[in-house]
């Protein structure tokens, strides 16, 4: 334990130091962490009344712009390339504190995360709780912004939504239109579930879930994942060429494709006890099952690479503006010494 | 009530689904059914939120260990759902501008659009990309040759991860024309048409009848396990 | 040396993995890209069809899978700008709105030309998943009766004759689970025969291959597949080649190569460890 922790301890000494110098570089040699903003003007005049009765509004010059006109502004961030000393000095653009503040938060948090893999400690868990907290409002914003206020309000008051929201929607009830009153009713049903007692009533909606999925499931997988793989097995085991002629390694290669998807199959046929024929057929199997996860690992290995080298490249870049702008593909010709390298 | 009423909606709503499917004269039915669908999961997702409150608040009362993290995450939740709701520095839509509420939710410089890219992106991204690491001393201590599977796996993977970088080009890049199928490219490329393509077939086919039957079980009225206990 | 590697702490592992992908970021190093089978077959089926086709372009992923398929995601709009296909952008996922709002943004500054309305549109993100597919797939405006904006669809050109998703000439999905490849595959491929083809992360990859060619006309599985898809793209449209922006997944590959070195070193040393400790009746 006390070697463990003194193990921790270097290991922290020495990720800290190893960012506290990048930290220090890189502020003393560009802007880190800056975020800076251009503004840009946006104004809008009234042009006329369509048939419905509704205003038209034309987009304008900001500098044209009059009383009754609307305006607002808007930030644009400035590349890093494109901040050169004398634009800062002209005015045009300045340094945006919120996103600026969010960067570094950004930063702070994913560091948190990282953290993670010293040993569980406050850090991590304060990140941890903060992006429950966060994601499950976010998810609940989208539902009601882009589901619930169309979909739903949209067709049982539309007057009102089209007067606040979506000017664009229908602004009269369809035909029908009280049938909506369904599912806003078995919304609420579901909401039962959070009550102490009464929780049975919930049992309706989910009842209605349930059974669309299993609809849904067996249309969905019989047509696509039964009746297509099946009819996608049975290929012609001899294979010709263009001009007619016999193909070998096509052949040899359907023959195989064949023989492993029907061994596979065996292995999972569990009513009959895996002896003699079966087993030996299962056994094969098997092996091919084994190729198969092989192959899934190493596709699952390369996707969390290029996750963890994204992240990488927002701290590197993005936070502490450490990456060049130019790629070097001329390492090409050094990958024997990277490999090398590497093994060392 | 409490058990035949949900019964008889699951088997009604399954069955008209599959009808709508075959009979064109029932697809506007199939339609409805999958419109309520799909604003009921919004449903879900206001009940996701609810229960996790639930579950917080509880842990916060209780003062169980950890109580403040409960905080942070009621928070967080109650302040991204503020935020978001009221459009918080959400400009009106350019088409309607006279529509105050008309504008995007996400738009850039608003409060939801900042926390989902200062908070929301690095949080869960980073979450993901620490797998990076977990897969590598997996790699280390639990990926042993005991056996012919197991080496078979191993094998394969070695090969798919080098096959799937330039190093499966350099590395045998000295073979003849005649021997090329054996660079680490062409054998990943091999590996995942026919190896991997009869495993994953087999699989699939696998998975399906068992999601066939598992529907049906549910659309006969033999599974009633949703319907819970009492 | 075995009993040191035997005991090795965990975090030297960690570390390593660490630098073996923040080194070829720090130093940019690339590497070329050969275009492979399923690559070149994506790109065929997005190239293949008349310029001006009709494009839906269904982004399920979120930003955790961001690094490995927003890459991809954008190869496919600059592939598709450049044809200048008209393109139907969708998310199923809810963090899945803002990927789409990324391709939008790039579309605005590389292809100034194209209108929106006219040439590229978005819906909003639906909650149902599968259900939101089935049902396009017989009434677009059921589901959506606006865009993204606000406007109906009988408002905006390229929508206005658009009765549902069978009218679309091909569906590319960018995909990080479910709903995503699967679910297009079994409600929308199979049953109405919309040629689809998939980007998908490196999880879900090999099992796509099942469906192809008939089901799937392509899938690119993962960051080297993206990077393959933007050689493809390069080889024809130069000034897409000549677009740094344009190369994000190819200069990816640095990592990747890198790391994927020190997984098979890292299963190459384990597997000595277990055999010398086998010899030595460790084990």
């Amino acid at each position: 334990m006390k070697k463990e922790n003194q193990s921790n301890g270097l290991i922290w000494a020495v990720v800290f130091a190893i960012g506290a110098i990048m930290l220090i570089w890189s502020m003393s040699t560009s802007r880190t962490g800056q975020v800076w903003v251009t503004p840009v003007e946006h104004a809008f005049t009234e042009t006329g009344v369509d048939e419905d009765g509704n205003a038209q509004w034309a987009s304008i010059d900001a500098a044209d712009a009059t009383v009754g006109d609307i305006e607002w502004t808007t930030y644009s961030v400035v590349p890093d390339s494109q901040l050169t000393p004398e634009l800062m000095e002209s005015g045009t653009v300045s340094l945006s504190w919120s996103r600026t503040i969010g960067l570094w938060l950004a930063a702070i948090f994913t560091l948190f995360i990282l953290s993670f893999l010293v040993g569980d400690n406050p850090a991590y868990k304060f990140a941890e709780a903060m992006v429950v907290g966060t994601s499950a409002g976010y998810v609940m914003v989208i539902g009601l912004w882009d589901v619930f206020v169309p979909n739903l309000l949209g067709k049982l008051m539309p007057g009102l939504v089209q007067s606040f929201a979506l000017p664009g929607i229908e602004g009269s009830h369809q035909e029908f239109w009280w049938l909506y009153f369904i599912p806003a009713i078995l919304i609420v049903m579901l909401l039962f579930q959070l009550m102490p007692s009464g929780g049975w009533i919930s049992r309706w909606p989910i009842a209605f879930f349930i059974g669309i999925t299993a609809g849904y499931r067996m249309i969905g997988y019989v047509e696509a994942d039964l009746v297509a793989q099946i009819k996608a097995g049975i290929e012609p085991l001899v294979a010709f060429n263009g001009d007619g002629g016999f193909a070998l390694w096509p052949t040899v290669n359907a023959f195989l494709l064949t023989i492993a998807t029907l061994a596979a199959m065996v292995y999972f046929f569990f009513s009959i006890e895996h002896k003699g024929l079966v087993g030996k057929t299962a056994r094969v199997g098997i092996w091919f099952l084994m190729i198969t996860f092989g192959a899934s690992f190493g596709y699952t290995v390369m996707g969390r690479i290029a996750l963890l080298a994204a992240r990488l490249e927002f701290l590197f870049g993005k936070w502490l503006h450490f990456i060049p702008s130019h790629i070097d593909f001329s390492f090409a010709a050094h990958l024997d010494w990277i490999i090398l390298l590497q093994l060392m | 009530m409490k058990r035949l009423v949900p019964l008889i909606i699951a088997i009604c709503a399954g069955f008209v689904l599959i009808i709508a499917n075959f009979i064109p004269y029932a697809q506007e039915w199939g339609s409805t059914a999958q419109e309520w669908f799909n604003i009921l999961a919004v449903g879900a997702m206001v009940l996701g939120g609810g229960n996790l409150i639930k579950l917080h608040l509880m842990k916060v009362s209780a003062k169980n260990k950890g109580w403040g993290y409960s905080v942070v995450t009621i928070g967080c939740f109650f302040a991204t759902l503020v935020i978001g709701l009221s459009k918080m520095g959400v400009h009106p839509n350019p088409i309607y501008p006279d529509y105050d509420w008309s504008g995007y939710y996400l738009e850039e410089g608003s409060g939801l659009w900042w926390i989902y890219e200062h908070m929301v992106v690095p949080l869960t991204s980073m979450m993901f990309a620490m797998l990076a690491f977990y897969v590598a001393t997996a790699a280390f201590r639990a990926f042993r040759a005991k056996n012919t599977e197991a080496t078979l796996l191993l094998v394969t993977a070695g090969i798919v991860l080098l096959g799937r970088t330039y190093a499966g080009v350099w590395l045998f890049g000295w073979l003849p024309e005649s021997m090329e199928w054996l660079r680490f490219d062409n054998l990943t490329v091999w590996i995942m048409d026919i190896p991997n393509t009869a495993g994953t077939r087999a699989i699939t086919i696998g998975i399906a009848l068992g999601v066939v039957a598992t529907s049906l079980r549910i659309l006969l009225g033999v599974d009633r396990s949703y319907l819970g206990q009492d | 040396m075995y009993q040191f590697l035997k005991n090795l702490d965990r975090r030297w592992i960690f570390l390593s993995m660490l630098l073996a992908v923040a080194i070829p970021i720090l130093m940019r190093i690339a590497f070329p890209e050969v275009v492979s089978k399923q690559a070149k077959m994506v790109f065929d089926a997005v190239e293949s069809i008349p310029d001006g086709s009709n494009v839906l372009l269904s982004f399920d992923f979120d930003p955790a899978s961001e690094g490995e398929l927003l890459p991809m995601a954008q190869a496919f709009t600059r592939h598709c700008s450049a044809k200048g296909h008209k393109q139907y952008y969708m998310a199923l996922w809810p963090l899945g709105s803002p990927m789409v709002d990324k391709s939008l943004d790039t579309i605005r500054a590389e292809y100034p030309d194209l209108e929106y309305g006219i040439d590229y549109m978005k819906f909003d993100y639906k909650a149902g998943g599968e259900a939101v597919i089935r049902m396009i797939t017989t009434d677009l405006r059921g589901m959506f009766p606006l865009d993204s904006r606000g406007v109906s669809l009988d408002d905006i050109p390229m929508t206005k004759n658009i009765k549902n998703i069978q009218d679309m000439d091909l569906i590319i999905n960018v995909s990080a689970g479910d709903p995503g490849t699967k679910q297009w595959v079994q409600f929308a491929s199979t049953p109405f025969g919309i040629t689809t083809v998939s980007g998908c992360t490196g999880v879900q990859a090999p099992q796509m291959y099942p469906y192809i060619p008939k089901q799937l006309a392509g899938v690119l599985g993962a960051i080297k597949a993206a990077a393959e898809y933007e050689a493809a793209i390069d080889e024809v449209y130069p000034e897409i080649a000549a677009n740094p922006k344009a190369q994000e997944a190819k200069r990816r590959m640095g990592p990747q190569l890198v790391a994927h070195s020190l997984m098979v070193g890292l299963i190459i040393i384990g597997n000595c460890i277990y055999y010398v400790g086998r010899k030595r009746g460790d084990v």
